[in-house]
C-alpha cells in the first residue's frame, strides 16, 4: 500500500507543528521551514496527480480497518487535481504575505497558513463523510485564525458574522451526518452509495431530508444564492494574501456538492438518482445573474472580487448540474482558471491601494490580463473555460445557460472595465473613489512593491497564461475526472476491495 | 424514552434557533451552544436508544449489535463535543473583541449594520 495519499495531510501538518516549534527564532527560519514544507507538498501533490492519472483511485486505509468501518482515504483524479490546484494557490498566496509582513503581523501566520493546507487537502482526500466534517472545520478553525488576526473593528464584526454562520452551517452538517448514519448505518460514502441505492421506501423521504440539508451547509460554504451575503464583507476585509487563498474555499463547496451528489446519490441511487441537480440549475443560474449585478455596483476592487469569486462557483454549480461528462469536465477547468484568475485579483487589488503604483505601467497590465481573463474574453482560459462549457449544455437548457453565461459576462466586462479605470486611470490628486473599507497599513516605502509580492502576481497571471497554452492537457484531465466522478461504480469497487493489511476483521 | 429524548431535541433546536435569530452576540453564542447540544442527542441517537448495553466488547458476549450498543455514534459525539466546545470559546473571544472594538454586540457584518 502506498502512503502517497496521506501525504499532502500529513506533511502540512508536520510543518505546521515543527513552525510552532521555529517561532520563538525568529521570523526567517519560520520562512524557510514554511517554503520548504510548501515545496515538499508540492512535490506529494504533482506526483499523486501523476499517480492518480492511470485511472485507478488510490484507497487508503488509515489505522488499517476496512473501509466500510473505518477512516479511507480516496485519492481519484478529481481529489488529486483539486490538491494540486491548492498547492499551486498557495506559493504566490505565500510570498505575497511574506513580502508584505503580513506574515509578521499576525499571530502563527505561517503555521496557521500548514493547517490551512492540511484541511484543505484532506477534505479533498477524504472518502468518508464524517471526516468531510472534520477537515471542513480544520480549515475553517485556521482560516478564522488567518482571517482575525492582528485585526480590529470593522474585521473583527465581519469575522464574527463569518464564524456565527460557519458554525451554524457545521451545526445542520451533523445533524445530515446524524440522519444518514441513523439511515444507513455507516458514513463512508462508498458504502452508503450502495445502501442509499437499495433503501427501503419508507426509509427514502428522511434521505431526502438529510440529502437536502448537506446540500444547504455545502451551498453555504460555496456561497450560492440565498446564503450568498456572507462572503463579499468578509473577504474585502480580509488580509489580501489570506482573501486570495480564500479563493479555493469556496470550491471546497462545489468539491463537495460534486463528490456527494455524484458519488452517494449518483445515478445508480435508486428514486434520489440526480435529486440535487434539479435545484442547482436554477439556483445557479439566479445566483450568478445577482453576482454579476453586485459586480457592478461593488465600490472598490476587493468587492468586485469578492463577487466575481461569488460568480465563478455560480457558473461551477450550473456546469455541475447538467451533470454530463463534458460539462463538468468544463467546469472543471473553469474552476482551476477561476481560482487562480480571483487570487490575482485579489493581489491586484491589494497593490492597487498602495500610492504611487497605480500609476505605473506593470500593475495596470497585469490587470489588464487577468480582467480579460476573468471576463472571458478570447484568448485567455476564461475565454476557453466558458466556450467548453457553452459547448456542452444538453439542447434542452441552452437557452436558459447561455443566457445566463453570456449576459453575466458582458456585465463583468463592464464592471472590470470601470473598475480598472478608476483605480489605474484616475488623475493624479483626486482622491481615488475605490477606497477599500479597511486601508492597509502603510509599507516603509510605499512607491516600491516588495519583489515577492510581484513576483506572485506574476505567477499568478503566469498560472493563466499556461492554462491557455496548454488547454489540451489540462482540459483532458479535467474530463477524464469529470467522467470518473460521474461513473462511480469503479471507485466504489476499488474502496470495497482494499483490504486491510494486517488484521483480519470481524464480521 | 424516545418521546423524551426526541422533545429534548426539539425544544433545544427551536431555543438555539431563536437566539440565533436574535443576532447580538450573546444571544447567538447561547443559541449556537444550544443547537449543538440538540445535535449531539440526534448523534446519539442515530445509533438507537438502548437500555443498559455495554459499547465495548465484553468476554462471553457475541460481538453483534444485540448484545451491544453502537460504538460509532459515541465517538462521532465526543468529536462533535470536542469541536463545539473549542468553537464556542473563539466565538466568545471573537465576540468581547468586537464589542470592544466597535461599541456593540450586534452580529450582523453587513454595511448596513448598526454603527456606534
Amino acid at each position: 500500500m502506498s502512503h502517497l495519499p496521506a501525504l499532502p495531510i500529513l506533511l502540512p501538518l508536520f510543518t505546521a507543528a515543527v513552525l510552532l516549534l521555529a517561532e520563538r527564532r525568529g521570523i526567517a527560519p519560520q520562512r524557510a521551514v514554511s517554503a520548504t514544507g510548501l515545496a515538499l507538498l508540492l512535490a506529494a501533490a504533482m506526483a499523486l496527480a501523476a499517480r492518480v492519472d492511470g485511472g485507478i483511485p488510490l484507497v487508503y486505509l488509515v489505522g488499517d480497518w476496512p473501509a466500510r468501518l473505518g477512516i479511507a482515504l480516496v485519492a481519484d483524479r478529481l481529489g488529486a487535481l483539486m490538491v494540486l490546484v491548492t498547492v499551486l494557490l498557495a506559493v504566490p498566496c505565500l510570498l505575497h504575505a511574506c513580502g508584505g509582513g503580513w506574515d509578521r503581523r499576525v499571530p502563527h501566520f505561517h503555521a496557521l497558513f500548514q493547517l490551512q493546507l492540511a484541511g484543505l487537502s484532506g477534505a479533498f482526500l477524504t472518502g468518508d463523510l464524517f471526516n468531510l466534517f472534520v477537515f471542513f472545520e480544520v480549515l475553517l478553525i485556521a482560516s478564522y485564525g488567518l482571517l482575525l488576526g492582528g485585526g480590529r473593528g470593522a474585521r473583527m464584526r465581519a469575522g464574527l458574522h463569518y464564524i456565527a454562520f460557519n458554525i451554524t452551517a457545521s451545526t445542520l452538517f451533523l445533524i445530515a451526518l446524524g440522519l444518514l448514519y441513523g439511515m444507513t448505518g455507516t458514513l463512508n460514502m462508498a458504502e452508503m452509495a450502495l445502501r442509499v441505492a437499495a433503501l427501503p421506501a419508507g426509509d427514502v423521504p428522511l434521505v431526502r431530508a438529510a440529502a437536502g440539508l448537506l446540500l444547504v451547509v455545502f451551498c453555504a460554504k460555496a456561497a450560492l444564492l440565498p446564503l450568498h451575503l456572507w462572503l463579499p464583507q468578509t473577504y474585502a476585509r480580509a488580509p489580501a494574501a489570506v482573501a486570495a487563498l480564500f479563493a479555493v474555499m469556496t470550491k471546497v463547496g462545489v468539491y463537495a456538492v460534486l463528490r456527494v451528489y455524484a458519488l452517494v446519490f449518483g445515478t445508480q441511487a435508486g428514486p434520489l438518482a440526480g435529486w440535487a441537480w434539479d435545484w442547482l440549475l436554477p439556483a445557479g443560474i439566479a445566483t450568478l445573474a445577482l453576482a454579476a449585478l453586485g459586480a457592478v455596483a461593488a465600490r472598490g476592487l476587493r468587492m468586485l472580487a469578492g463577487y466575481l469569486v461569488i460568480a465563478s462557483a455560480a457558473t461551477l454549480f450550473v456546469a455541475i448540474a447538467l451533470a454530463t461528462p463534458d460539462a463538468v469536465g468544463a467546469g472543471l477547468y473553469y474552476l482551476v482558471h477561476s481560482t487562480f484568475a480571483a487570487a490575482a485579483l485579489m493581489l491586484l487589488a491589494d497593490a492597487a491601494r498602495r500610492a504611487g503604483v497605480t500609476r505605473r505601467a506593470a500593475p495596470a497590465l497585469a490587470y489588464v490580463v487577468v480582467a480579460v481573463s476573468i471576463a472571458g474574453l478570447p484568448p485567455l482560459s476564461g475565454f476557453i473555460g466558458k466556450a467548453l462549457l457553452l459547448q456542452a449544455v444538453p439542447p434542452q437548457q441552452t437557452v436558459a445557460v447561455w443566457a445566463a453565461v453570456l449576459g453575466t459576462s458582458l456585465l463583468m466586462v463592464v464592471a472590470l472595465a470601470r473598475a480598472g479605470v478608476r483605480a489605474f486611470w484616475e488623475p493624479a490628486g483626486r482622491a481615488p473613489s475605490t477606497a477599500d473599507v479597511e486601508p492597509a497599513a502603510p509599507p516603509a516605502d510605499p512607491a516600491r512593491t516588495p519583489w515577492p509580492q510581484s513576483l506572485a502576481l506574476a505567477l499568478l497571471v503566469g498560472y493563466g497564461v499556461a492554462l491557455a497554452v496548454a488547454a489540451a492537457p489540462v482540459q483532458r484531465f479535467a474530463r477524464a475526472a469529470a467522467v470518473q466522478a460521474l461513473e462511480p461504480a469503479a471507485g466504489i469497487e476499488a474502496v470495497r476491495a482494499t483490504a486491510p493489511r494486517v488484521r483480519a476483521p470481524s464480521p | 424514552m424516545e418521546l423524551a429524548v426526541a422533545l429534548a431535541i426539539g425544544v433545544l433546536t427551536a431555543a438555539g434557533v431563536y437566539l440565533l435569530l436574535r443576532a447580538r452576540s450573546f444571544e447567538v453564542i447561547l443559541g449556537l451552544t444550544f443547537l449543538s447540544y440538540a445535535t449531539n442527542l440526534l448523534i446519539f441517537s442515530a445509533g438507537r436508544l438502548r437500555m443498559g448495553q455495554p459499547p465495548v466488547l465484553r468476554d462471553g458476549l457475541a460481538p453483534t449489535l444485540v448484545h451491544h450498543t453502537d460504538p460509532l455514534p459515541q465517538a462521532l459525539v465526543l468529536t462533535a463535543i470536542v469541536i463545539a466546545f473549542a468553537m464556542t470559546a473563539v466565538t466568545i473571544v471573537v465576540a468581547i473583541r468586537s464589542h470592544a472594538d466597535n461599541g456593540d454586540d450586534h452580529a450582523d457584518a453587513g454595511p448596513g449594520a448598526p454603527r456606534a
